[in-house]
């Protein structure tokens, strides 16, 4: 019983890093039509950000400083390789994220040498705890009350504030959203520098719980909240959280009845089927076409 | 309402858009006068949406020049444009249908920052049916409903001029109605009023002037009492033959 509910945290605090990823994919999703290949890459710079900041300025700078600088990253991205595409087809934009993607990896094999760095203990984070009998990282503890903190705060952001409301509109119609006076290019703006902070912070506490970090160390983490980002239906900031934590629980309790190898299997297994059953996802209901 | 010594509001010189190779408007000039309602009229595809997207900003001219009040506007963006009072009420009403009523109202005075409440109320007392629907989503309400809603919007930057394109297309003759009595009301509070109206016989009888479109260019104009007794305008836009 310890043992079930030990795996089940582990779960909740996994799925909980998951969620802060999808969250970037399925904002950006909503407003631009655009699967932001590049993100999970941003998400591993955030972590190499902390690896070199912290040998150079300690802890307490390195945190804020990586969140701002991922932040500047993904804004630069946007600025750079999508918003010169505007007007272009929409496959135009995917192919430049994929290049983005491809461009931070490359950068980032050649600065760090190809080889792994090794992640920082963060002390708040991987002091060990004891829960439920079993030991555990504190990140595992924290993690889904930050998480649950993010997404209340977000949520707020989108529906009780004016920002949040030109987001919504643009969702929707951006050249009404413009004749309404509302400059498109810094909600968009606004948008992926919500998904770098939510990224930057996810990175912190999911490679708190792992040694080192290597060019394609976001791949996987980034692949599996994209699907929980389709399985909630893309879009849908709820649907995103509620995957990535559906996803998190699941590869966990199938970790614990020893299917581990299984566990990745699952998650894709997951993607095709709820693409057969309900390709709108979970919370997908109403899809508004972009004019 | 027109004042005897009404200054221009909005003049535009000789402006040209070229979609590709297409001319959509080309060499078209025309004015608007403080407190008037000019009826815009012409067949599809004459350039009269062109026009007014040129005027919010939301198409770049090719050539000429856009004047309101004292500013040349030509090529401004739409933010500019809304904050020096000029809002449009798109074709298709185009509401936003995942924000409710109230929060479609709230996004018109985007670039506000004062209160907004008695706008709000101002609003509401033209269209009691909105008040009703205030927490509704936008997307569930009736095509008549909407284009109130879409008037109510473009009411809320505070404009000096409004346009609206097509502001009956598609609604219940009792619904136009409504909605033309609501020009006339928001007129009368000292509102420009720039109507795109493919009904020619109503846009005539509300207008104070009149512009007829012909492939890009204006072909006719004056007053709207004329323009209607026109023999050429009778047959081809009133659908009297001679
Ligand atoms: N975005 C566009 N791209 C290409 N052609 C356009 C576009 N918008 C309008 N046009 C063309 O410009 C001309 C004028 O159209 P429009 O202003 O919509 O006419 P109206 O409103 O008088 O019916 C038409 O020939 C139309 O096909
Ligand atoms: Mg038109």
């Amino acid at each position: 019983m310890e043992s079930i509910l030990a795996y089940l945290l582990a779960g909740i605090s996994y799925g909980g890093q998951l969620a802060l990823i999808a969250i970037g994919y399925t904002m950006v999703y909503g407003i631009l039509r655009l699967i932001n290949f590049a993100h999970s890459d941003v998400f591993m710079v955030a972590g190499l950000f902390v690896i070199y900041l912290q040998t150079a300025v300690g802890f307490y700078v390195a945190i804020p400083a990586a969140i701002i600088l991922t932040v500047v990253l993904a804004f630069s991205i946007e600025k750079l390789a999508y918003k010169p595409l505007r007007s272009a087809p929409r496959m135009s934009v995917m192919i430049s994220a994929i290049g983005v993607s491809y461009l931070i990896q490359n950068v980032a094999m050649y600065i760090t040498g190809g080889l792994p760095k090794v992640y920082p203990d963060i002390p708040l984070f991987t002091e060990s705890v004891e829960i439920f009998g079993a030991s555990t990282k504190r990140v595992t503890l924290l993690t889904p009350v930050l998480v649950i903190v993010l997404v209340v705060a977000l949520v707020l952001l989108i529906n009780k504030t004016k920002i949040g409301m030109a987001m919504r509109a643009s969702s929707v119609d951006f050249e009404t959203a413009r004749l309404m006076g509302i400059k498109i290019n810094n909600v968009i703006s606004m948008t992926f520098i919500i998904g770098a902070v939510l990224a930057a912070i996810g990175s912190m506490l999911y490679f708190s719980n792992y040694n080192s970090i290597s060019p394609t160390s976001g791949a996987m983490p980034g692949l599996k909240a994209f699907v929980a980002a389709v399985f909630g239906g893309i879009g849908s900031i709820p649907g995103a959280v509620v995957g990535a934590f559906i996803i998190g629980i699941c590869e966990n309790l199938l970790k614990m009845v020893g299917l581990t190898e299984f566990s990745d299997a699952f998650t894709f297994a997951l993607l095709i089927f709820i693409l057969v059953v309900k390709p709108t996802g979970l919370f997908g209901e109403k899809q508004y076409d972009k004019v | 309402m027109v004042k005897e010594n009404a200054k221009t509001l909005l003049e535009i010189n000789n402006l040209q858009i070229r979609f590709g190779g297409i001319k959509a408007v080309d060499g078209l000039s025309l004015s608007v006068k403080e407190g008037e309602i000019v009826t815009l009229i012409g067949s599809n595809g004459a350039g009269k949406s062109t026009t007014m997207k040129a005027i919010s900003g939301m198409v770049k001219p090719f050539a000429g020049e856009i004047i309101f009040g004292s500013d040349n506007i030509t090529g401004q963006a739409p933010n500019v444009i809304v904050s020096k009072g000029i809002t449009m009420v798109p074709e298709g009403r185009r509401v936003f249908p995942n924000l409710t009523v109230l929060e479609n109202l709230k996004i018109g005075a985007y670039l506000r920052y004062d209160n907004l409440t008695n706008d709000i109320d101002y609003v509401y007392s033209l269209f009691p049916r909105l008040r009703e629907r205030s927490w509704q989503l936008a997307g569930t309400l009736s095509g008549g409903e909407q284009q109130m809603l879409a008037v109510g919007r473009a009411l809320m930057a505070k404009p000096k001029l409004i346009m609206m394109d097509e502001p009956s297309l598609g609604l219940a003759p009792i619904v136009v109605a409504e909605i033309f009595e609501i020009i006339k009301e928001i007129n009368r509070q000292g509102i420009t009023v720039v109507l795109n109206e493919q009904n020619a016989n109503m846009a005539l009888k509300i207008g104070d002037r009149g512009y007829v479109f012909e492939t890009g260019r204006i072909s006719m104009s004056g007053k709207c009492s004329d323009l209607a007794n026109d023999p050429k305008v009778q047959e081809a836009y009133l659908g009297k033959s001679k």
